[in-house]
């Protein structure tokens, strides 16, 4: 089995996803429109209700929409990752995915370039966001949105991982709304995409505490330095982790022997 | 083992929980053999191909392609088979030509030897000239054909066929079932059919019967009626699985 072969593969797997994507107008704009109603709606009616102290990485005082920018890019690769495993549950009903796994490369890669394939489409998203948000007069500095591309990468890598890793005990289409109640809503609001630790902590210690550990957080706040042309240390750590810890259980998922396919005695 | 033999099944067991879904099978399918699997509803066809396919995983017995173990030697393995499945699983939203590339790129071939290889394929279906129509836009025996022209660009010796005429017209359902016998002809190609209709048989063909997880029956056609004391493969298979439907 060649390098050539790797190459190849993961290539046809993230070509494949993004011509669907660019193909599929009516995705493309949902996906835009959620995070631009969050900014446009959202952001303009809490910016009066919610007072910012000045905290890194922001130098001077910010507008409430230029403080959940990072929260809605979150949000972007955190429902297109999400969006990713609904797609894998549906592909696996409908049979497609079959495809993917009887061709003769390990399961751990093809996982992998799906998860590749799913985040380079989140991090167009991003950027087109970023563009429209531009207009909006939220600007960062130049250097931020260069840096963020790395950052962007890890975090849709750790969000798809998660989204391949609930995509495996999933049994049923169905069963996808429960996701979105327990795992999608919760980690967004109980994150700091929409409002600072220290400020969540006024209301609850606990709540600012789960907030904290909550590995969205860290994927945003990893993002929002990144934007400003810093590099947080510990949030890129703590996503780097959360990326291996949610791949390496969705790869131990997707496994034959030890999955949840067997004790669901659903196939691939 | 024979170098002509492109699967070889034995002592296969498999079970859902506390239910057993295939008991002890064997078998060897050789190059330029195409075996037919009838079963009823439930007889444990589709598990044995999801094993074949290492879609599952069994802990009991043992399965090889060309040699190569499945388990142990998966990728080797999955590189000789092609696989039609029951469902469609070709993308509706890509044409021919995009699903096509896709599988080469799956399986390593370059854009020169894949380019190739599909015209090779469509234009034995007939289909070449429709390569850049979109999948929704082909009826359900074209959207067929170009499964098994993908099943068959990476060269396989083995070729499962999951009831691929399952819904389909009786003028589409022969031409793939004489393509097939053709490829077995031609082409030394070894194919393992799973299949619930007796009139896609041919009087040349291997028989497998299933019923409830177990081989009730395994020879050529010839075999099977003798060992049966029938004179129709019909009768042979009411009086293997107790007049249950194929």
């Amino acid at each position: 089995m060649s390098f050539l072969h790797y190459w190849r593969a993961m290539w046809g797997i993230v070509g494949r996803e993004l011509w669907r994507f660019v193909t599929q107008r009516e995705r493309f704009i949902s996906a835009l429109v959620r995070p631009l109603v969050w900014l446009f709606v959202f952001a303009a009616g809490f910016r009066a209700a919610l007072g910012l102290a000045i905290t890194p990485p922001y130098e001077t005082y910010i507008l409430y929409e230029v403080y959940i920018t990072p929260g809605l890019i979150g949000m972007i690769q955190l429902f297109n990752g999400m969006q990713s495993s609904l797609s894998m549950v549906y592909d696996r009903e409908m049979g497609s995915m079959r495809i993917l796994m009887v061709c003769p490369l390990p399961r751990w890669f093809l996982l992998l370039s799906k998860l590749l394939a799913g985040t380079g489409v989140s991090i167009l998203q991003v950027y087109v966001f970023l563009a429209i948000a531009w207009f909006y007069d939220i600007h960062a500095p130049w250097q931020g949105y260069l840096w963020i591309m790395p950052t962007l990468l890890l975090s849709g890598l750790m969000l798809g991982a998660l989204g391949l890793l609930l995509s495996s005990f999933i049994k049923q289409l169905e069963n996808f709304a429960g996701v979105m109640n327990f795992v999608i809503f919760p980690m967004f609001f109980m994150s700091t995409a929409l409002y600072p630790l220290w400020k969540m902590r006024e209301s609850s210690v606990f709540l600012s505490k789960l907030a904290e550990y909550n590995p969205f957080s860290q994927a945003v706040e990893m993002i929002r330095f990144a934007l400003y042309g810093q590099f947080d240390q510990q949030a890129f750590i703590y996503t780097l982790a959360a990326f291996l810890i949610f791949m390496a259980a969705a790869i131990i998922g997707y496994n034959p022997s030890k999955g949840m396919m067997v004790k669901k005695g659903g196939a691939a | 083992m024979s170098l002509q033999t492109a699967l070889s099944i034995e002592k296969l067991s498999f079970s859902y929980g506390g239910k057993k879904a295939l008991d002890q099978l064997g078998f060897t399918i050789n190059s330029g053999e195409c075996t037919l699997l009838l079963g009823p509803n439930g007889a444990g066809k589709s598990t044995l191909f999801s094993l074949i396919t290492r879609l599952y995983d069994s802990h009991e017995g043992q399965i090889e392609l060309c040699g190569f173990n499945v388990k142990q030697q998966t990728r080797q393995a999955l590189a000789k088979l092609g696989v039609v499945f029951q469902q469609t699983t070709l993308d509706m939203d890509l044409s021919v030509m995009q699903n096509l590339r896709y599988h080469t790129s799956l399986h390593g071939l370059g854009r020169k030897v894949a380019l190739q290889r599909i015209q090779q394929e469509l234009e034995r279906l007939n289909m070449y000239e429709r390569r850049f129509e979109k999948i929704r836009q082909l009826n359900g025996g074209h959207r067929r054909r170009v499964e098994i022209a993908r099943a068959l660009l990476h060269k396989p010796a083995l070729l499962l066929l999951d009831e691929p005429t399952v819904g389909l017209d009786v003028p589409s359902r022969l031409a793939i079932v004489e393509y097939v016998h053709q490829l077995v002809a031609e082409e030394k190609l070894a194919v393992l059919w799973a299949s619930h209709l007796i009139d896609e048989i041919y009087p040349e063909d291997h028989l497998i019967v299933l019923h409830k997880g177990q081989i009730k029956a395994k020879g050529t056609v010839d075999e099977v009626l003798l060992n049966t004391g029938t004179t129709s493969i019909k009768d042979a298979f009411y009086s293997l699985t107790q007049g249950e439907q194929a």
